[in-house]
C-alpha cells in the first residue's frame, strides 16, 4: 500500500525551519545577556528597572548584532560542510600530536615544562596575580585533586566535600591555640598537617562506612547534609569554635630544625611554593595509586560494580578508601588555606563550594589528574584576570562559570582534558552498555 | 553419569536448607532446599523470575538472605561478603555475562584471578586451553567481543580464582544453538578437570544432558529433584520447559 492509497488524510504541522530557530535562539541569548551586563539595579518598588533600561538602551542593538553574527557564522560552517573539511584536514596533524604526547617520556616533559613554569612565572606577577594563585587556585587545584579520586576514580557523588577542607582548617585552628577550645599542647601547622589528614580520614570513615553501603544517590543526600551539620556545628558551639566569628590570628608555617630557621609570612610567594610543593606530592602518590591494584579496582566497579564484586573485589572497602583519601586531601588544604588566610569561619566553608569544586572536577574531566588540575586552575584564575581588567563585574562570575559549564554539558561533556577511559565509559553508559561510576544499586545493599 | 542418590552430606559441596531471600517486601526464595555434591554437574531449572539468579546471587554473597543456611565444604557461609566466598573457592560467572566492557580480554581474566597476588600461570593455560579465542583476542577490548566470546570470557575469568565450585547463570543466554552446544562442551570440560558445577539454564534439554541432576524451581520453592534422566523423561518437566511437541 502507498501513501496515497492511505484513507486518512494526514495533516502535516507547520514546520518552522530550524535554521530561523536558531537565530531567534541567538537573539533571545543576546537580549538576556545585554540584561545581565547592564549595571542598573532593580529596585524593590521596581524590580523590571534593570529589564527595562537595558532593553531600552542602545547596547541592546549591539547585543542584537552579536547574536546575529555568531548565528550567521554558523550557519555558513554548517551548510558548507566545515566541520567535516576542517577535522579532514587536520587529522594528520592530530595524530603527529597523539603520537608525541601520548608517550610516556612526552609525559615527562610536560610534567618537567608545568613544574618550571609553575616555579619561574609567578615571580613576575604583580602581588595581586601572586595573591590570586595562593588563595585561589593552589587550593582550588588541590581540593579538585582530592574530589577527583572521589568522583572520578571510584565514581562516588560527593556534595560534602568542603566539610572536610572546613575540618582540617578548624583542627590547624585548634592546634595553634587559635580557637576558644584550648588543646593540650601548641603545634607547628606542618605538624598539624599529618594529624589534620587523620581526623579526616576518621571523619571520612565514619560518614562513609554506613552510607557507602547504600545506592549512590543516597551518598550524595547524605554528604549534603554532613556538609550542613559541620557548618552548623561550627556556628553554633560558641564556645568550642567561636561561632559566627570564627577563629583569629592562626600562626604561618615556619621552619625550625636542624638549624634551618623560616617563617612563611603575608607574603604570597613563599605560601605558591609550598602549595605546588604539596601538589607535587599529591599527584606523585595519586599517579601511582591510579595505576596500581587500587586504581584498577575502582575501574571494575565503575564499569560494573556486581562483576567486580562476583570477581572478589571488596567494592565497600574500595569505595570507603577513595573517600577518606578525599576527605583527608579536603583537610590537608584546609589546614594550608587556615595558616595562609590566618584566620576562618564557618562562612568560608558554604555548601555551595563542595557544589563549585565538583563542577571544576567535571570541567577539566573527571578522572583524568592533568584535566582537573587545569580545569580548576583556568575557572579560578580566569575570573580573577577578567575581574581585574574591569571585563566582568565580581557579582556576575558565578553566572558566566554556570554558562561555561552548560556549553561544556552540552559540546564536551567528558570535559577539558578527559582520561581517554572515563571519556569511553560515559560513551558506553550513554548507550546503556555499562556503568561509568558507582551510583547504581550495589550488590551488598539489597537484602 | 553416576550418584543417583542426592545429598550423601559427607561428600556434599554445597548444601542449601530453607534458603529465604526477599527483596524488601517481595520474597523471592521461600525455603530452597538444594545439594552439589563433589564432581558433579548440577542444574537449576526455572522459568523467568522463578528465583534461579537470585539463589546464585545468595550462594556468592552478593544477597543476604533473610533465613535458612548455606554451607559450603559443611562451613556456613552465608551472610558473608562476596570477596570472602571467592577466597573460598566458589567462582561466579554472573546472568549477562557481565565482563568489563573497556578491560582488555587479559586485564578481565587479571580481574578474575583478583584473590591471588599474582596471576596464577597455570590457571591462565587452563583457560586459554579450554578457550583458544579468548588467547587469540588477548589485548582485545572485552567490548568488542561477540556475545558467544564474552560469555567464555565470563567463564574464564570466573575460573581465574580457582574454584571449586562453578557458578554458571544462563550461559546459553541470548546465543546461537551453535555457540551454546559448544559452550556446553566446554562446560564438561571443565567439570572433567575436576571442577563441580552448579548450573542456572533455561535451556533444559541442552541443560539436563550435561548435568547429572536437577532441580526445577517454580515461584521461589523447588518442586521437583531427580536424577536428569528421570527429569528428561517426566511428562510434566517436558511439557514445561522442554517445549513438549515440538520435538
Amino acid at each position: 500500500m502507498t501513501v496515497g492509497e492511505l484513507p486518512l488524510a494526514v495533516r502535516r504541522p507547520r514546520r518552522i525551519d530550524p535554521r530561523w530557530l536558531r537565530l531567534g535562539g541567538w537573539l533571545v541569548l543576546g537580549a538576556l545577556l545585554c540584561v545581565m551586563t547592564s549595571t542598573e539595579e532593580g529596585t524593590p518598588s521596581d524590580h523590571w528597572l534593570v529589564v527595562r533600561t537595558a532593553l531600552g538602551s542602545t547596547k541592546l542593538i549591539g547585543w542584537l548584532l552579536a547574536g546575529a553574527i555568531v548565528w550567521a557564522l554558523l550557519e555558513v560552517w554548517r551548510a558548507r560542510g566545515l566541520g567535516t573539511v576542517v577535522s579532514g584536514r587536520t587529522a594528520g596533524v592530530r595524530g603527529r600530536w597523539h603520537e608525541i604526547t601520548g608517550g610516556r617520556r612526552a609525559h615527562w616533559l610536560f610534567l618537567g615544562i608545568a613544574a618550571v613554569a609553575a616555579i619561574v612565572i609567578p615571580q613576575f606577577l604583580s602581588e595581586f596575580y601572586q595573591r590570586v594563585l595562593v588563595d585561589q587556585v593552589a587550593v582550588f587545584v588541590l581540593l579538585a585533586v582530592g574530589l577527583n579520586v572521589v568522583v572520578g576514580w571510584a565514581g562516588l557523588l560527593d556534595l560534602g566535600y568542603v566539610a572536610f577542607f572546613a575540618i582540617g582548617a578548624y583542627t590547624a585552628g585548634y592546634f595553634t591555640r587559635a580557637l576558644p577550645v584550648k588543646p593540650p599542647f601548641h603545634l607547628n601547622p606542618f605538624v598539624i598537617l599529618p594529624v589534620a589528614v587523620v581526623v579526616c580520614l576518621v571523619a571520612g570513615l565514619l560518614l562513609g562506612a554506613p552510607t557507602l553501603r547504600l545506592r549512590g544517590d543516597y551518598l550524595a543526600i547524605v554528604t549534603l547534609g554532613f556538609h550542613e551539620i559541620v557548618q552548623l556545628f561550627l556556628v553554633n558551639k560558641n564556645n568550642w569554635t567561636g561561632g559566627n566569628q570564627g577563629a583569629f590570628g592562626i600562626p604561618h608555617f615556619s621552619i625550625n630544625i636542624f638549624g634551618i630557621h623560616y617563617q612563611w609570612t603575608l607574603a604570597s610567594l613563599p605560601y605558591w611554593y609550598l602549595f605546588i610543593a604539596m601538589l607535587a606530592v599529591l599527584v606523585f602518590l595519586f599517579d601511582r595509586l591510579e595505576h596500581s591494584k587500587v586504581g584498577r579496582s575502582w575501574t571494575a566497579i565503575r564499569e560494573d560494580e556486581v562483576a567486580a564484586a562476583a570477581n572478589g573485589v571488596p567494592t565497600v572497602k574500595y569505595k570507603l578508601m577513595a573517600f577518606a583519601i578525599g576527605a583527608s586531601t579536603s583537610g590537608l588544604s584546609g589546614v594550608l588555606y587556615a595558616s595562609r588566610i590566618g584566620y576562618i569561619n564557618p562562612a568560608s566553608f558554604p555548601v555551595v563550594l563542595s557544589i563549585t569544586v565538583l563542577s571544576y572536577v567535571i570541567f577539566g574531566g573527571m578522572g583524568s589528574l592533568v584535566g582537573v588540575i587545569v580545569g580548576a586552575a583556568l575557572l579560578t584564575f580566569l575570573p580573577a584576570v577578567f575581574q581585574e581588567q574591569n571585563i566582568v563585574r565580581q557579582e556576575d562570575i558565578p553566572m558566566w562559570i554556570g554558562a561555561i559549564l552548560v556549553v561544556m554539558m552540552i559540546f564536551r561533556s567528558q570535559g577539558l582534558i578527559p582520561s581517554r577511559r572515563r571519556r569511553r565509559e560515559l560513551g558506553l553508559a550513554a548507550q546503556g552498555v555499562s556503568d561509568a561510576d558507582a551510583m547504581s544499586e550495589t550488590p551488598e545493599g539489597r537484602a | 553419569m553416576t550418584s543417583e542418590a542426592p545429598s550423601s552430606s559427607s561428600t556434599a559441596v554445597l548444601e542449601l536448607r530453607g534458603l529465604h531471600v526477599s527483596y524488601g517486601a517481595i520474597e523471592a526464595l521461600k525455603g530452597v532446599d538444594l545439594v552439589v555434591n563433589e564432581g558433579e554437574v548440577v542444574t537449576l531449572l526455572g522459568a523467568n523470575g522463578a528465583g534461579k539468579t537470585t539463589t546464585l546471587q545468595a550462594i556468592s554473597g552478593l544477597l543476604k538472605p533473610r533465613a535458612g543456611e548455606i554451607r559450603f565444604h559443611g562451613e556456613r557461609v552465608d551472610g558473608i561478603p562476596p570477596h570472602e566466598v571467592v577466597a573460598l573457592g566458589i567462582g561466579h560467572a554472573p546472568e549477562g555475562r557481565r565482563v568489563f566492557p573497556l578491560m582488555s580480554v587479559l586485564e578481565n581474566l587479571r580481574m578474575g584471578a583478583y584473590r591471588f597476588r599474582r596471576v596464577p600461570r597455570e590457571e591462565l593455560d587452563r583457560v586459554f586451553g579450554l578457550f583458544p579465542v579468548l588467547a587469540q583476542r588477548r589485548n582485545q577490548e572485552a567490548g568488542t567481543l561477540s556475545g558467544g566470546e564474552q560469555q567464555m570470557l565470563a567463564i574464564g575469568r570466573a575460573l581465574m580464582g580457582r574454584p571449586n565450585l562453578l557458578l554458571l547463570d544462563e550461559p546459553s543466554m541470548g546465543l546461537a544453538p551453535l555457540i551454546v552446544s559448544q559452550i556446553f562442551d566446554i562446560i564438561q570440560e571443565i567439570n572433567q578437570q575436576g571442577t563441580t558445577v552448579l548450573l542456572v539454564e533455561q535451556n533444559a534439554a541442552q541443560a539436563l544432558k550435561l548435568a547429572a541432576r536437577g532441580y526445577v524451581l517454580e515461584t521461589g520453592t523447588i518442586v521437583m529433584s531427580a536424577p536428569a534422566r528421570e527429569l528428561l523423561s517426566n511428562p510434566r518437566v517436558r511439557a514445561a520447559y522442554l517445549g513438549e511437541g515440538a520435538e
